[in-house]
């Protein structure tokens, strides 16, 4: 096995992209973390493309083959990677264990997703796909509805509120206003989230991330010629993942994702840290009742106390550890696919020190979390500078 | 979405019946039913279990906004069911003016789910009265 570095990051502007289709949104990123890895097309060996539900989107498949297509990268391996909303993540996994492997040297891993051609309720059935479909989405049951079903049981175990879930959101918007590629750049308060309209109690508008588009793109490779391509690259000290099933009512506990929980304590244990010693992490807000499980399930906080730490800031850009700087789901927005490399692009900025405005102080350590569904998939990455 | 009858077909035993399985190499209960025991993988001997339906919610919620096929019912309650006999159970909880609560007690009933428009299928399921 050989260290891995991500050398490269690229990204579009998240949302609802008019102008640009599922080629261009690739294109943009793809180019973007080339250039900022300094590699040519020719350079790169392998790509993986995470994409949920393309076809369902705007009736595209086989969209790896059409990314390397897109990007020049003239007749190289290229495998799409669809692992519900966890594609992203699943994807940058596979490119880690390429390189790691000493298969391939340079890979770029792509993650995309074109949603706002279809109708709302057209990407809430595509969406539904991540879950069971003849016994959770045949019976109209939505994933709002799923979390709903989450929540409303931590509400019921630990005393969680709905102010508190809330304050994720709040949180969330508070960081995209600082990011250039979020969908969001518009503070919101407690009030106003719950004044939002009721999609599934106790979850409101404003506790759902959006539908939207976009894309993001990562270079790896060999950390010991890493320094050939950026002078400051990023090691991927872990990558970890774990599965559950898919129906909801099957988990062991309703109140916390197993998957989390299993993928992180690999990922620890791989990197030889423990959750104190992260910094910064992206976190999968897909709702806000999901950061409070995700906060837990990583072991950052004991299971019931998530709520209330978020909710007094201690998860603020800054705060005790940062939490979504990017803005997360909730507030950069959520193109599925495009969400787990997204996740990463925005470690690899804050430990080089070049998140600006909202650059944590002193980031070493970071880590991302991307789950698919209700979570039936999660995703774990820890990363550090390696210059 | 619209789905092919027969994919209707294959399920009607478990909707309608509630007919799950149990595994009689550890004697755990699964609704819906499945191929292979999940606790013992190839060793597994499943069994035809139809269950009487009591129950309590676990957890529940109210979808307001719904997928397409569900838009003339909404909203409704979704629950999450532990049944008596084992298994959790996802499933509607009919609104008989009886407002849903986290330990309330149920009973699985056989209702029409849904119309498939003017000339379509007709779905039935079970679902869950409060009592």
């Amino acid at each position: 096995m050989r260290d891995v570095a991500i050398v490269g990051v690229g990204l579009t502007r998240f949302g609802e992209r008019w102008n640009s289709g599922l080629k261009e949104l690739m294109a943009e990123a793809g180019l973007a973390a080339l250039e900022d890895a300094s590699v040519s097309s020719r350079d790169v060996e392998m790509l993986y493309g995470g994409t949920m539900a393309s076809g369902k989107f705007v009736g595209q498949e086989h969209t790896a083959a059409l990314m390397a297509d897109q990007l020049g990268f003239s007749n190289i391996p290229a495998v799409r990677i669809e692992n519900a909303c966890a594609s992203g993540g699943s994807a940058l996994r596979q490119g880690y264990i390429a390189v790691a492997s000493g298969i391939h040297d340079v890979v770029v891993v792509g993650g995309v997703e074109k949603m706002t051609d279809v109708t709302a309720s057209e990407a809430t059935t595509a969406l539904g796909g991540a879950g069971d479909q003849e016994w959770e989405l045949f019976q109209g049951i939505t994933f709002p509805g799923l979390y709903a079903l989450i929540a409303k049981r931590h509400m019921f175990e630990y005393g969680t509120t709905e102010e508190q879930m809330a304050s994720v959101a709040v949180k969330n918007h508070e960081n995209a206003c600082k990011n250039q590629f979020a969908q969001f750049r518009k503070s919101l308060t407690v009030d106003e989230v719950m004044r939002s309209k009721v999609v599934s109690d106790p979850l409101k508008l404003l506790d759902c991330s959006p539908i939207s588009d976009g894309a993001a793109a990562v270079v790896l490779a060999p950390l010991e010629t890493a320094k050939k391509y950026n002078d400051t690259p990023i090691k991927i000290m872990a990558s970890a993942q774990a599965s559950d099933t898919l129906r909801l009512a099957d988990r062991e506990k309703l109140t916390e994702l197993k998957a989390t929980k299993l993928a992180a304590q690999n990922a620890y244990k791989q990197a030889k840290v423990t959750a104190k010693d992260i910094d910064v992490v992206e976190v999968h807000d897909c709702f806000t009742i999901a950061e409070i499980l995700a906060m837990e399930d990583l072991g950052i906080y004991q299971k019931g106390k998530a709520a209330k730490a978020i909710a007094d800031g201690e998860t603020a850009l800054n705060g005790k550890v940062s939490v979504n700087t990017s803005g997360g789901l909730k507030g950069c927005g959520h193109p599925v696919g495009a969400t787990g490399v997204k996740q990463a692009a925005e470690i690899v900025w804050q430990l080089r020190g070049e998140a600006k405005d909202r650059q944590v102080k002193d980031a070493e350590i970071g880590m991302t979390h991307n789950v698919g569904g209700s979570g039936a998939t999660a995703v774990v990455h820890i990363y550090k500078r390696a210059d | 979405m619209e789905r092919s009858s027969s994919s209707l077909w294959r399920k009607i035993r478990a909707r309608y019946n509630l007919v799950g399985n149990v595994c009689e190499n550890c004697s755990t209960a699964y609704f819906p039913p499945r191929i292979v025991c999940r606790k013992c993988g190839r060793k597994s001997k499943m069994e035809e279990k139809r269950f009487n339906g009591d129950g309590e919610i676990f957890s529940f919620t109210k979808i307001r906004v719904p997928p397409d096929t569900f838009k003339d019912e909404a909203p409704y309650f979704i629950g999450i069911i532990k049944l008596k006999e084992g298994p959790m159970v996802e499933g509607h909880i009919i609104d008989n003016g009886v407002e849903p609560e986290i330990g309330g007690k149920v009973r699985a009933q056989f209702r029409k789910m849904y119309v498939e428009g003017d000339e379509g299928l007709i779905y039935y399921h079970y679902k869950f009265e409060p009592l």
